[in-house]
């Protein structure tokens, strides 16, 4: 699951890797607004092979790939099975297509963007509203901090399972979720701490 | 000529239900030697002095000064002069992989991003991580992750270096290995260590218990005081 996220960066050499942050975030909003605004099925599914064929081209490991779309299965069938039966076969490839097609492309977006190049992005494409008082390094740092503490939180629950199972307690839901709880705030403090240790958010 | 750094009266408390409870009985002292270790028994306090080193604590009373800045009032300026590292490596490494671990201590003295990640991949050639640095943190060895971390802290270019028990969670090559980078830096040094061999290679030892420091002076002597309060 944490590789979901964060270690989901594949460093490569395509053009995809090349194209700068923010271009790239551009696009993908372009390609997740078409996915939606073409209508029929057919280029639903043509915009799906695009996504497929982004995926091979920067070599997106099959197996990760596979994991990360595995959440979305049960979605998946839910609306197929009520598109078919509100709207029949074509919306329901027309959504569904469109929906594996977004979440393909974003997959391929973080794989190939590095979080930094990601956070330099998001700091210029803030840079107009510094004069609103919004700080966009602050920003950047925060949006990166929380992509480091969902895995980080995930390995906390899976510690605090092992230690609740270790005692026999796996069945107690405080056994599980008090020490879960005290961790991640324990966690986020001591990070905290590092932050200011660094000097970094002191400006 | 290494930074000053002075203690006058300083003394730490916490509120508790039952009155205060003193972290750190008033305490003057006045450090100026490159290598000085802090050691003691767990919950004598010698975390919170470490802390109040670069302001992470603030002294109840008293005031602590690096180069004459406060660490209250300059909290900022202090720490761009005194770096610190932790125990845990993990709390301290908060970017997904190493390259960008490093460059975001970089971010505020170099502005170019190309400078950046090269400043930031030369670092971690030298510390024998160049080839992990697009790898992500969490699949680094404790001692690669300490060695980050301190990479981490180095890339800001500190007077002084704290390091809160950087080898309590390592193995003896990796001790061995953080520790010989620890003490071939230029830098000033405060090392908070339970490693007893660590603190005789210091210049000058502080063994605090009990919240007071209560030996103050030569290593060798300061690791004796240790061994028989700890059997006391």
């Amino acid at each position: 699951m944490s590789n979901l996220l964060v270690g989901a960066y594949r460093p490569g050499t395509t053009l995809l890797h090349r194209l700068p942050a923010g271009p790239k975030l551009g696009l993908l909003a372009v390609f997740g607004v078409a996915t939606v605004a073409v209508p029929g099925a057919w280029p639903a599914v043509g915009l799906l092979g695009v996504a497929i064929a982004l995926a091979l081209w920067v070599r997106m490991p099959l197996r990760s790939t596979v994991r990360a779309l595995r959440p979305l299965l049960l979605v998946v069938v839910v609306v197929t099975a009520f598109q078919v039966w509100q709207q029949g076969w074509p919306t329901a490839i027309h959504v569904v297509a469109g929906l594996l097609a977004s979440v393909l492309a974003a997959l391929v977006f973080t794989a190939t963007t590095a979080i930094d190049a990601m956070l330099d992005a998001i700091t210029t494409g803030l840079g107009p509203f510094r004069r609103f008082g919004v700080n966009p390094e602050r920003f950047a740092l925060a949006f990166s901090l929380v992509l480091r503490a969902i895995p980080g939180i995930l390995e906390i629950a899976q510690e605090t399972r092992a230690a609740a199972k270790a005692r026999g307690l796996e069945r107690s839901p405080r056994a599980l979720l008090v020490p879960m709880a005290i961790r991640t705030v324990a966690q986020a403090y001591e990070t905290g701490a590092a932050l200011h240790a660094r000097g970094i958010g002191d400006d | 000529m290494p930074p000053a750094i002075r203690l006058d009266e300083v003394a730490v408390s916490v509120p508790t239900p039952s009155g205060d409870l003193a972290l750190l009985h008033p305490t003057s002292v006045h450090l100026t030697e490159h290598r000085i270790a802090l050691v003691g028994s767990n919950g004598s306090g010698k975390s919170t002095f470490a802390r109040l080193l670069n302001g992470l604590v603030e002294p109840t009373r008293g005031t602590v000064t690096v180069d004459g800045l406060d660490t209250v009032h300059d909290g900022p300026a202090v720490r761009r002069k005194v770096g610190f590292v932790f125990t845990n490596p993990d709390a301290q490494l908060v970017m997904p992989t190493c390259l960008e671990d490093v460059a975001l201590s970089l971010r505020r003295t170099v502005k170019d991003k190309r400078t950046r990640q090269a400043r930031a991949r030369a670092i971690l050639e030298e510390i024998g991580l160049g080839d992990k640095a697009d790898t992500t943190v969490h699949a680094l060895s404790g001692g690669q992750k300490q060695m980050l971390a301190l990479a981490g802290v180095l890339a800001t270019d500190p007077a002084v270096l704290v390091a809160d028990e950087p080898t309590t969670l390592l193995d003896l090559r990796n001790t061995q290995i953080v520790a010989d980078r620890l003490f071939a830096l230029p830098q000033q040094l405060v090392l908070v260590t339970h490693d007893l061999d660590l603190a005789v290679r210091c210049d000058r030892a502080l063994v605090i218990d009990d919240a007071r420091v209560v030996f103050d002076g030569d290593p060798q002597a300061a690791v004796s005081t240790y061994r028989t309060l700890a059997r006391a």
